[in-house]
């Protein structure tokens, strides 16, 4: 199926590449509002509130970039997509951006017509572990019962750690994450495998979710960016600007409660970022007030954070890799100069 | 000689009439019986108690928040604060009256149709198949000075009728021309008919919207933009004919050949044949078999959600991911079932009251 999907993906590729000839951005201003492709529903990345308003640190990404390219964080078509069909979507030119927790892999940055912007989560395979096993570090499981979510990568990961580690262990496959959480639960295994973002998330369908901790290890490198169509370059460095912009506000230290204030700010870095000097903006054939509005009207990238996957929401993950780099994390941007 | 007069009856003893009497006969009548009637018993107390508890008796129904459900029961507050969600999807708020009307525009002329007293039922049929589409897809999608609102936004319960009653309507003719054309003695037509038929028939219906929604793009990429419903429309329409053709061409063949001759007999043509001596007969047989497959299709609409629509289960699903009500995928999904088998079970009443009204033959 995946070959199947890589093969097409590669074929039409270049029509497709072809067939878009008009400007993304002269598209988006025309219809004055990004096309953004999101997961149908993953917790802290894209999933729609109570009121229905999409929320999630992809979703806001999408909201960044409508507020860099329109002046108004809300002016976002957001579109659900299947993992299957996200690539299409993004080729055929249904959508503008896809921010969609999507890995950065060499094969699909290089064989499908498709850019990598640019990192905006790290993630990376984990493991959840009840608190009563008294386990400290993964390097203790061996001869552990794992719960799977299905996804092969999942499993091969699993695979390739322990053996890697010369430790044994015995798979529980589930389908649905509701049933891997349900049968950690029930006591099926001693430890849940997943993506770390998705293990903060398994942990609060448990019934006591304080009885489980997520382990510190990763065993594989899950970085999740934005995605845009190859060979449109104005349009691909405006989404890589973007993220670049949230990861420089906050080491800046503009946020969306300052901003207004920092506009009278000395610092020429400052100054050329939020656009009281310079022209940044039209060197990506923005308006000069680009990243002012990105900051004023969505945050910088440690507000989005904290709102959406962080301590401020439901899920509490830790920064951790996804931490400014001056913190120790992997958050870096280069400079806006 | 004394006149004979016979003593009351008297009535029949207590343990063969009443409760007592039924529950004896057809509860206890014999060991095996009695076993399996205490079993059954037990087995509902052991699980269905504890459900009815858990969904109704201590459940929580009214609230705001995660924090409102605290009784241990079910947490119906999940769906309640939804169902605007559940119901319409992304649907603008302020235009929530557009699909309301739409809907008992629809209801109201199908109780029309369905009610044996009320008078113009032709006009009113014409008008539900020329007048009420146009409407309905004005009225839903905009147009004539209402806004526009695009397919992505639409979803739940709304999308899944909107599939549902499109994949119907336009499949039902689709389906006995493809009959008819299937028995057709003109080779041609008769070809194109099978193939069509076979070719739609042997590919699974996920496979079908697949295609239309990762492949078909890629065709006429650049500019040209096929809304993603329209393309799972037409592959379900394409499908659903074909199974219909086969449920229609059943009832042709059903139908004894003297009805062909009969017809022919009197110097019909070919269409007036058909629809003034086969199809009413063969349409009427059908009814079941029509019915079975539209309820198929009803429930086939819920796989959309592979091609990233949202219908009333992929709401559901969509609902389960928000960080603030994560860990309620019971409630979801009984609810999304309990919204499947309100429309199912009532298209299956219906059908049988339509057999009831047209059965003119054989009476039960």
């Amino acid at each position: 199926m995946k070959k199947i999907a890589t093969l097409v993906g590669a074929a039409v590729a270049v029509t497709a590449a072809a067939g878009v000839n008009a400007s993304t951005l002269d598209t988006v201003k025309n219809r004055g509002a990004v096309q953004c492709g999101v997961s149908d529903g993953l917790p802290g990345f894209s999933a729609t509130d109570s009121a229905g308003r999409w929320q999630g640190i992809d979703a806001d990404f999408c909201r960044a970039v409508a507020a860099a390219v329109l002046g108004d964080a809300e002016k976002v078509n957001f579109v659900s997509l299947t993992a299957t069909e996200r690539f299409t979507a993004l080729q055929s030119g249904e959508i503008d951006v896809l921010p969609r927790n999507t890995t950065w892999t060499l094969t699909r940055d290089a064989s499908l017509g498709l850019n990598f912007t640019g990192v905006n989560y790290y993630d990376g395979q984990g493991f959840l572990v009840s608190k009563e096993l008294g386990v400290s570090s993964a390097l203790e499981l061996d001869g552990a019962s794992v719960c799977i979510s299905s996804g092969t990568t999942t499993e091969l990961n699993l695979a390739d750690y322990f053996r890697m580690n010369g430790m044994s262990y015995e798979p529980v496959l589930y389908d649905t994450s509701d049933q891997t959480a349900a049968g950690f639960e029930a006591g099926r295994c001693d430890i849940l495998t997943s993506d770390q973002s998705q293990l903060y998330a398994l942990r609060l369908q448990l019934s006591d979710p304080d009885s489980a901790v997520v382990l510190p290890e990763v065993i594989s490198k899950e970085p999740l960016g934005p995605v845009v169509r190859q060979g449109d370059d104005v349009w691909f460095n405006i989404v890589k600007w973007t993220l670049f912009a949230k990861v420089n506000a906050e080491e800046l230290g503009i946020t969306s409660a300052n901003v207004d204030e920092m506009t009278s700010s000395n610092d020429p870095s400052v100054q050329r970022f939020l656009g009281t000097s310079g022209n940044m903006g039209e060197l990506l054939r923005l308006d000069n007030q680009w990243a002012y509005n990105i900051v004023k009207q969505v945050g910088n990238y440690g507000e989005v954070f904290e709102r959406t996957v962080g301590t401020g929401s439901p899920l509490n993950i830790e920064r951790g890799l996804n931490a400014l780099w001056t913190d120790g994390g992997l958050q870096y941007a280069p400079p806006i100069r | 000689m004394e006149k004979f007069i016979p003593i009351p009856s008297r009535p029949a003893p207590v343990v063969e009439v009443g409760l007592i009497g039924w529950m004896r006969k057809n509860l206890f009548s014999s060991i095996p019986n009695t076993l399996v009637t205490l079993f059954t018993v037990y087995m509902m107390w052991i699980v269905l108690v504890p459900f009815l508890n858990w969904a109704f008796i201590s459940a929580d129904w009214i609230g705001d928040s995660r924090q409102d459900c605290d009784s241990g029961g079910a947490c119906w507050v999940f769906v309640t604060v939804r169902w605007n969600l559940f119901m319409y999807g992304f649907y603008p708020e302020d235009s929530y009256w557009r699909p309301n009307l739409a809907f008992i525009l629809l209801l109201g002329i199908l109780v029309w149709l369905s009610v044996p007293r009320l008078p113009f039922k032709k006009w009113v049929a014409i008008a539900a198949l020329t007048v009420y589409p146009v409407a309905a897809y004005t009225l839903l999608y905009g147009g004539f000075g209402l806004d526009v609102i695009p397919t992505h936004r639409w979803g739940g319960l709304m999308l899944t009728l909107v599939l549902a009653l499109i994949g119907i309507v336009v499949a039902i003719p689709i389906g006995i021309l493809l009959a008819l054309g299937r028995r057709s003695e003109m080779p041609v037509i008769r070809m194109v008919c099978v193939i069509f038929i076979e070719f739609w028939r042997g590919v699974p219906l996920i496979t079908i919207l697949f295609m239309a929604s990762v492949m078909l793009p890629l065709f006429f990429a650049g500019g040209t933009d096929a809304d993603k419903l329209m393309r799972a429309l037409i592959g379900i329409v394409m499908f659903q004919s074909a199974y219909m053709a086969e449920v229609v061409r059943g009832g042709l063949q059903a139908l004894s050949k003297g009805q062909f001759e009969g017809a022919d007999a009197l110097g019909l043509s070919y269409w007036q044949k058909m629809n003034l001596v086969v199809l009413p007969q063969a349409l009427k047989i059908m009814i079941p078999g029509i019915v079975n497959t539209l309820i198929s299709l009803f429930k086939d609409t819920s796989l959309i959600v592979i091609i990233g629509l949202l219908d009333v289960l992929g709401m559901v699903r969509q609902a389960l991911a928000d960080p603030a009500w994560l860990g309620y995928p019971a409630e979801g999904y009984l609810f999304a079932a309990f919204m499947f088998w309100i429309f199912c079970f009532s298209m299956s009443r219906y059908s049988i009251y339509l057999e009831d009204r047209l059965n003119t033959g054989h009476r039960k």
